[in-house]
């Protein structure tokens, strides 16, 4: 202690005073007033915001949201198999505004001016912000699949984002033949949730054998393997042998076009004709990502892996599907779990600081039955590489269990699912 | 001890004094990023509202134990003994103690 100087103590409270302003997470970091939009009220930007105000309550913290409730595409696979009811997945904005004093704007977005600094409605207003956070979630590729458009999914649902597409699906089901064949088309990688088309394969496949049981499932994949794969297979080996048969693409899975009016579809030439098609095409960032700029040339947003900063536009970061964001899938939890990590960095950014520990979770269920639930995990930690899994931990379940612990995994799936909207919307 | 080592030497306390709370806070936000990943399953804040267990109800002492015996496979769940590898003890002790304290910060 002797040997310090007064000049090297004051140089110590000088450092640690700018660590110690991100203190909080409840109220240390200095009060800026600064003005933060953020775009698309989903699982990342509705975190987003909540947390943006938990780290510096003066921020004036404005979401805009297209729609006036949210409907997640969590929990719509349960719906689609009818274990729940659309209510159980639709949730309001209210408690955001009144709890976390989030000013929510139901408009669409039709532009951003990175320049002026303002985001354009359709109504003709425009907003201002001093920083943006865009999540934006999907847009899909029409042009991938021939024959497969807006209109086209109409006929043949993708049901890839929720609400009246979930409807359809569901009705689709409910009015097929028993004796009837559904098709599952799941896109190549990278696309939102990819688990999502297997355990929607496996509840629809549950749905079919307590009311159709005479009726097939197939599922014509665009990939030659899948997550998860080897418990969900496991598991339709068991449950749903007789009803689910999944066709890689080295098989002829890989579907180039429908036949809206002939309900068909064809992959590697040949033709497939069902009663209900879901096809959940190939997807890019959201639309209004492109038209601010954020894209790169294969249609997501590159951003600065420690803070969500966009590589490409000034004072915006982007979270959630629409981000690449390393080794982490495209997943309500991550979207989730990105949203608290911009919002921290945003905040100390605007401080001129900086936050010292990068940690991200991405946790998932999948459900095969009501009672049978499998799990995927994983810490993210950052790295040289960008974000990556901590390596020995994270992974899918092991393959032998007891019964029990699938039953486990089943209600943890709901749990998981009554606490993060509760994280999001609460 | 001279005069001006005694002066030195409360310099060197006060400074002491002051830094404690400000390297603390620096503490709370570490702990607030490693923790709030947490509520995607617990809950905001370890709240849960629904069939995975509350962590806003446990002691530090009882959090970090599970943890370090999941992180072990001493102690089977379900996914939890895949999670807590993903931690450091260190950073497992100022998670728990982070739930511990959430009821201090109301």
């Amino acid at each position: 202690m002797r040997n310090l100087s007064r000049r090297q103590i004051l140089q110590w409270i000088g450092a640690s005073s700018l660590i110690g302003g991100l203190g909080f997470p409840f109220t240390g970091f200095a009060k800026t007033g600064a003005r933060i939009v953020v775009l698309g009220g989903g699982f990342g930007g509705a975190t987003c915001a909540k947390y943006l105000r938990r780290f510096d309550s003066s921020l004036q913290v404005t979401l805009i949201e297209q729609n006036t409730q949210f409907i997640t595409c969590p929990f719509s696979n349960a719906v689609i198999g009818g274990l729940h009811n659309m209510e159980f997945i639709t949730h309001k904005y209210d408690k955001l505004k009144s709890k976390s004093g989030i000013n929510i704007i139901n408009a669409s977005a039709v532009g951003v001016d990175p320049v002026g600094k303002k985001v354009n409605l359709h109504n003709g207003e425009s907003i201002s912000y001093d920083r943006l956070v865009v999540s934006p979630g999907i847009d899909f590729q029409w042009d991938a699949i021939e024959g497969y458009d807006a209109t086209a999914s109409e006929v043949m649902p993708h049901a890839w984002k929720a609400g009246s597409q979930t409807v359809l699906l569901r009705k689709q089901l409910e009015a097929m033949p028993n004796g009837g064949t559904v098709i599952i088309a799941p896109p190549e990688n990278p696309f939102r949730c990819p688990p999502g088309p297997y355990e929607r394969a496996s509840l629809i496949a549950h749905y079919l054998q307590q009311n159709k049981p005479k009726s097939k499932l197939l599922i014509l994949d665009s990939k030659d393997k899948f997550s998860k794969q080897t418990l969900f297979q496991d598991a339709w080996d068991s449950f749903y042998r007789d009803i689910v048969e999944w066709v890689p693409a080295m098989d002829g899975g890989k579907i180039t076009a429908v036949d809206v009016k002939n309900k068909t579809v064809i992959a590697a030439g040949e033709k497939h004709k069902a009663d209900v098609i879901n096809i959940i095409p190939p997807q890019k960032a959201g639309n209004i990502a492109h038209q601010a700029g954020l894209t790169n040339d294969k249609g997501w947003c590159p951003v600065d892996q420690k803070t969500f900063r966009s590589t490409q536009q000034k004072d915006i970061y982007v979270i959630g599907d629409a981000s690449i964001a390393g080794k982490m899938p495209k997943s309500g939890y991550s979207a989730n779990s990105q949203g608290k990590v911009c919002a921290a960095e945003l905040v100390a950014e605007l401080q001129g600081k900086t936050v010292g520990v990068s940690s991200w979770v991405n946790t998932c269920y999948s459900l095969i039955t009501p009672d049978y639930g499998i799990s995927v995990a994983a810490v993210y930690r950052l790295s040289e590489e960008g974000i990556v899994g901590v390596k020995d931990a994270g992974g899918v379940g092991p393959r032998e269990v007891p019964v029990a612990t699938r039953r486990k995994e089943a209600m943890y799936a709901e749990g998981w699912y009554r606490s993060i909207t509760s994280d999001m919307f609460g | 001890m001279n005069r001006a080592s005694i002066s030195r030497l409360a310099f060197v306390v006060l400074a002491i004094v002051l830094l404690f709370p400000l390297l603390s806070q620096a503490d709370d936000l570490r702990s607030a990023m490693l923790a709030n990943p947490c509520a995607g399953c617990h809950g905001p804040d370890g709240d849960s509202p629904g069939s995975i267990p509350a962590l806003n109800n446990l002691s530090a002492k009882y959090i970090s134990i599970s943890m370090k015996a999941f992180k072990s496979d001493q102690r089977s769940g379900t996914i939890m003994n895949r999670i807590a590898k993903g931690y450091s003890d260190e950073e497992i002790d100022l998670m728990a103690q982070y739930f511990e304290d959430v009821k201090k910060r109301r």
